[in-house]
């Protein structure tokens, strides 16, 4: 077994383990901060996996978007509204509990199933594209999977337009929550400088 | 493969000279250039601590560090030092791990991004094939380093400052990769090396900077912003957040924060001369002179000749921008944090975008000056 097969299997067994680790703590963690962080880490272990198969772009991605967008947003949310709350306590919760169980079993045997019966090898070497991937993917991207990239962007588009019409209210002149009119005024007023009237 | 050294091929075949497999040659070679680098990062950051130090003292007209060596040079080191064996504090209510963790994750993917930075032709460590994508990617790990910081100290400064900090690192990093497209579109290629080679054919003439101007003011103002240097230091604004998410870390870990925060500084610096300033080139190509002098380029002295020269402009262009950088920072009054995010979302991005525009429209009309 040469060095490099060595490496890459120790860094598999180590990614995997952080992988499952991380992934039950984002799961079974009481406080959602640690959760969040967590999270942060099981994605960059995929990213990490990424990077053993080869396809480094996908993992720089990766990098970029679940961690340093998504992550970052979820844990900016969190700490924004980080109020101490108790949960309230659940009547049923055993038999909750025991369903959950079993929905969850259910899916696991059948994920088992997929993987024992799944043929997984390439038959093709397609997978030694390496340091061209990027090439590949924008190749593939503005020709064969052209209208899900536009559909995605056009999804991208319209989340964007709807967080601005949240963030600005002053374009409604009703308010979304309570139904009210809005008070011009007051919206105007906050993006007066404070200090702009003395003297 | 072009000319130039290959310290990595020469080492291997020395090493097998004595017996040894092309592994064990690979692996012994594997840690030298990424301590090397290391070492260099350090020694960078004492560097520019003297710096600031020394011109921020002449910006105020005082002396500035004077006793400790020559002109204080030795100030750093003495700084480094005080602040190695200063007590490791973690207060009393704090979250432990994550506050010991916070520093770290601050630092790493700064250290790590030093991967990309080439010194010459084979002069860095990896030639990556998503070369300055992979910087941009890291360095979006950061403000979870920051945040986690902010939230473990358990003080109100430092969750405001980490907040602070993760905001302004998120609206700067768009216009950043904005403008690092324009110049990835020029090149037609991530690597930092084929950046520089795409530069390299008329000396100062074919700099980046002449072709992207507006791109190179937005990447400096951003990167700028991504270091939290003065204009922009609003995640540590001394008189509102008291030293927001440094304000409970003492000693070493401390130490990882100003260390970082300097490291960034440097690489943004090496960075920018990188992609505008002609990275390892020489204002005239040095080929240009070696043909004038009748001078073989391929010759082994001239080739050590010629690395040197490359490793001393990109550690010149990149001293000169961070002497800017100090020099903005002394001078500079800080911005609010609404005209931070203005100049973010409603100047840098709208600018960065058309230049990306005019760019891709520039490079198809003329294709023999923007790259084909």
């Amino acid at each position: 077994m040469s060095i490099a097969i060595t490496t890459q299997i120790i860094c598999f067994t180590i990614l995997s383990l952080i992988i499952l680790i991380g992934a039950l703590g984002v799961v079974l963690l009481e406080s959602i901060v640690y959760s969040a962080f967590l999270l942060g880490g099981v994605f960059m272990s995929v990213a990490g996996l990424y990077l053993l198969l080869n396809a480094s772009f996908v993992a720089a991605a990766q990098v970029l978007v679940y961690v340093g967008a998504v992550n970052v947003l979820i844990i900016f949310a969190i700490m924004l509204v980080n109020k101490k709350e108790d949960l309230k306590p659940i009547n049923d919760i055993k038999s909750r509990r025991i369903i959950s169980t079993s929905i969850c079993l259910t899916l696991l045997s059948l994920l088992i199933r997929v993987d024992l019966t799944n043929v997984w090898s390439l038959s093709s070497p397609q997978n030694s594209i390496g340091e061209e991937s990027t090439i590949r993917i924008g190749e593939h991207l503005f020709s064969d999977y052209l209208l899900p990239f536009e559909v995605a962007s056009v999804l991208l588009l319209m989340a964007m337009i709807g967080a601005i019409v949240l963030a600005r209210r002053d374009v409604m002149n009703k308010d979304i929550s309570t139904g009210l009119p809005v008070d011009q005024a007051l919206i105007e007023k906050s993006s007066e400088p404070l200090l702009s009237n003395k003297n | 493969m072009e000319y130039g050294l290959d310290l990595e091929y020469s080492f291997n075949e020395f090493l097998k000279g004595f017996g040894l497999s092309s592994e064990i040659a690979h692996i012994i070679w594997l840690p030298l250039p990424m301590l090397l680098v290391l070492v260099a990062a350090v020694v960078g950051v004492l560097v520019t601590v003297w710096l600031e130090r020394k011109i921020s003292a002449a910006a105020q007209q005082r002396i500035g560090p004077e006793y400790a060596g020559a002109l204080g040079v030795l100030q750093p080191i003495a700084d480094g030092l005080k602040l190695l064996v200063k007590e490791d504090i973690i207060p009393a209510k704090a979250d432990g791990i994550l506050f010991t963790a916070g520093p770290i994750l601050v630092l790493v993917p700064v250290i790590l991004s030093w991967l990309i930075v080439p010194f010459g032709q084979n002069l860095l460590i990896s030639n990556v094939g998503i070369g300055i994508f992979l910087w941009i990617a890291l360095s979006s790990i950061q403000p979870i380093g920051l945040l986690m910081s902010g939230y473990a100290s358990n003080n109100k400064y430092s969750l405001l400052g980490g907040l602070r900090a993760a905001a302004q690192s998120i609206s700067y990093e768009i216009p950043l990769a904005l403008s690092v497209l324009a110049i990835v579109l020029m090149t037609n290629s991530l690597s930092t090396i084929d950046i520089v080679n795409q530069q390299s054919g008329a000396g100062i003439l074919s700099w980046n900077i002449w072709r992207q101007p507006v791109g190179f003011i937005v990447f400096w103002i951003c990167a700028l912003a991504e270091c939290e240097r003065l204009p922009f230091d609003l995640p540590e604004a001394e008189e509102e957040l008291v030293a927001g998410y440094q304000t409970e870390y003492a000693g070493m870990k401390f130490a990882l924060f100003y260390l970082g925060s300097y490291i960034n500084l440097i690489l943004s610096a090496l960075l920018v001369s990188i992609l505008y300033l002609g990275g390892w080139g020489f204002p005239i190509p040095v080929e240009l002179i070696a043909k004038f002098l009748n001078l073989p380029v391929n010759a082994p002295l001239i080739q050590v000749f010629t690395a040197s020269i490359g490793i001393a402009m990109t550690v010149l262009k990149a001293y000169l921008l961070v002497f800017i950088a100090i020099l903005l920072r002394w001078t500079t009054p800080r911005v609010r944090i609404d005209q931070l995010l203005d100049l973010g979302w409603k100047f840098l991005l709208p600018i960065s975008l058309a230049n990306l525009l005019i760019t891709a429209g520039l490079k198809l009309a003329f294709p023999q000056f923007f790259g084909g």
